[in-house]
């Protein structure tokens, strides 16, 4: 994509991401922040495209262990979000 | 099927939107998480339906860390979980350091075949991959070093001290003059031969620069650091989207780094605190100037005593704080409360902002032990109706009720907002001892005429009360 088209989208991107977390209510920070750790794992997207090269040593490598990472972050921090919002929904049905 | 790729992302990005905001409010928080989950499995399967890709090793990779991630998120206990958060924010900060890695080296050998490639197409020179590369190189290697340190002070394998060192100032600018400087060179020279070395220096000041700057700072106030380097990790991915054009990175790393910046922000006001004084100000270990001598001393109470005041009362608020997840006494918290209403009093929880270790640290604690989401009141909303609190139960919580806030202009933490625990009829203060607890300031709370002491562990103290109410 054009880098400029790339430089438009992150400014904008960056507008929302603050109009969408500025209201969040104290009780819900430690989720949103799990669960935005979660999505920070979207790197594995890049670690996808490193990692599948089919040339490369090291950067075959390189990317395999972005790749185990990512992963990690992305199971990982959806299941902790997952079992924090649990615990809170459950208060409420009480 | 770049197009069909490109819409996925598209889609993907849309459903992280709505994620995160749903994410923001108590009854949509478990679908936005999992709309936000399905928009990563998108965009997971649109990458992977790339054509020129080795599956075998893809595999391999996410059912490894894929794994590992399951075991870790199942196992571990609701009060380890804002450690865990930090270690897993730290993962994702390396691994975009390596995904910028990895693309250095595809780029290395070649420079003008790299540029030639059709991905390549909106790369104007060498430098501005170099440049890209810096940053992702520069953020994820502060947020993997940094992140791992935090972890290791929430978990307590570390110090929580704010352990400053003479000159500490002075060598967190040079690393980070260091690493401006050597960045540049990069940038400028990456196509010659001495490149590689100026990465590799990159690197590890990087690495260097995540240690320094998180282990000066007290435990007090990691929430705002594990806020900042959450948004890092957010960066360090937009950074690695430049590096390889790739849109999704860049949206959603923004995304995540915009909401890290602002819960960051949230922090930082709810202390009464500059970003730059909690970076570099080594709160906890410059405490000189708040040690006036407090007139009055401090008052015990038994715990048969504080029992009678206890069932007398109408109106309780319970104050937790870091003290009260060292001892682990939230479910007897529980207890107490419970018996409380059943006497015939109104309960509440007050959290404030910052109490823990942790943004909502203290949430999470309460919600283990199975406390009614309505109780947990926002410090404004308790403060509102403090002057008709019979009593308030501070349990391990110093500087988030240290008056000296509100009256005292020369306290290092005049100004932030505090939950005005001192308007109450009464207050018990339960600590383990007369120390002046984490920050070092003298908490004027203790000394005031409505205030008694009860000393003990948090977990002993208030069980012993629960005891008395069923004896």
């Amino acid at each position: 994509m054009e880098l400029i088209l790339l430089l438009f989208t992150f400014t904008l991107a960056a507008f929302l991401g603050f109009e969408l977390v500025s209201k969040v209510p104290s009780q819900l920070h430690t989720p949103l922040m799990s669960g935005s750790n979660a999505i920070s794992g979207i790197t594995i997207v890049g670690a996808l495209i490193a990692a599948g090269q089919v040339e490369g040593n090291l950067s075959k490598w390189l990317g395999f262990a972005a790749l185990v990472l990512a992963s990690i972050n992305v199971v990982g921090g959806y299941m902790v979000t997952n079992r924090m919002l649990s615990m809170f929904k459950a208060k409420q049905n009480d | 099927m770049q197009f069909a790729i490109n819409i996925s992302y598209i889609v993907a990005a849309i459903l992280f939107v709505f994620g995160i905001k749903m994410l923001g409010s108590a009854s949509t928080a478990v679908r936005g998480n999992r709309i936000s989950s399905l928009g990563m499995l998108l965009a997971v399967v649109a990458t992977l339906a790339r054509s020129n890709l080795g599956y075998e090793w893809i595999a391999g990779g996410i059912l490894t860390g894929a794994l590992i991630g399951f075991i870790a998120a199942k196992r571990v206990q609701m009060t380890g979980m804002p450690e865990l958060v930090a270690l897993f924010n730290g993962f994702g900060g390396l691994a975009s350091l390596l995904v910028g890695w990895a693309e250095y080296e595809k780029a290395r050998p070649d420079w003008s075949a790299y540029l030639d490639l059709p991905e390549n197409d909106a790369v104007p020179a060498s430098w501005f991959s170099a440049l890209v590369i810096v940053l992702t190189i520069v953020i994820g290697g502060i947020t993997f070093t940094g992140s791992i340190v935090a972890y290791l002070k929430l978990s307590g394998k570390i110090g929580g001290k704010a352990a400053g060192f003479p000159g500490q100032k002075v060598v967190n600018l040079l690393v980070m003059a260091g690493l401006v400087a050597v960045g540049a060179f990069f940038s400028i020279a990456v196509e010659e031969a001495n490149a590689p070395s100026l990465f590799l220096a990159m690197v590890a000041l990087s690495l260097l620069l995540g240690i320094l700057g998180v282990i000066p700072i007290g435990g007090g106030d990691m929430p705002v650091v594990i806020a900042m380097l959450n948004s890092f990790s957010g960066l360090a991915a937009a950074a690695a989207g430049f590096v390889i054009s790739n849109t999704v990175l860049v949206v959603a790393g923004c995304l995540v780094g915009a909401s890290g910046l602002i819960l960051t922000v949230i922090m930082c006001k709810a202390m009464n605190r500059t970003l730059g004084n909690v970076l570099f100000g080594g709160f906890g270990a410059a405490s000189g100037a708040g040690d006036r001598q407090v007139e009055g001393e401090m008052k015990a109470i038994s715990v048969k005593d504080a029992y009678y005041v206890l069932e007398a009362a109408q109106n309780v608020v319970f104050v937790p704080g870091y003290g009260m997840a060292v001892a682990q006494a939230q479910h007897a918290v529980k207890e107490l409360a419970e018996i409380l209403e059943r006497n015939g009093a109104e309960v509440r929880h007050a959290i404030h902002p910052v109490a823990g270790r942790m943004p909502g640290h203290m949430n999470v604690l309460l919600a283990e032990a199975d406390v009614a989401y309505e109780q947990l009141c926002e410090m404004d909303d308790v403060n509102a109706i403090m002057s008709t609190v019979d009593v308030a139960i501070v349990i391990g919580a110093n500087d988030v009720v240290n008056p000296s806030a509100v009256d005292d202009e020369s306290s290092p933490i005049y100004g932030m907002p505090i939950v005005n625990v001192h308007q109450a009829k009464t207050i018990f203060a339960l600590k383990r001892g007369q120390g002046t607890g984490f920050s070092g300031l003298v908490n004027t709370l203790f000394f005031r005429d409505n205030c008694r002491m009860i000393y003990g562990d948090a977990k002993a103290t208030v069980s012993s009360l629960v005891s008395e109410f069923d004896g």
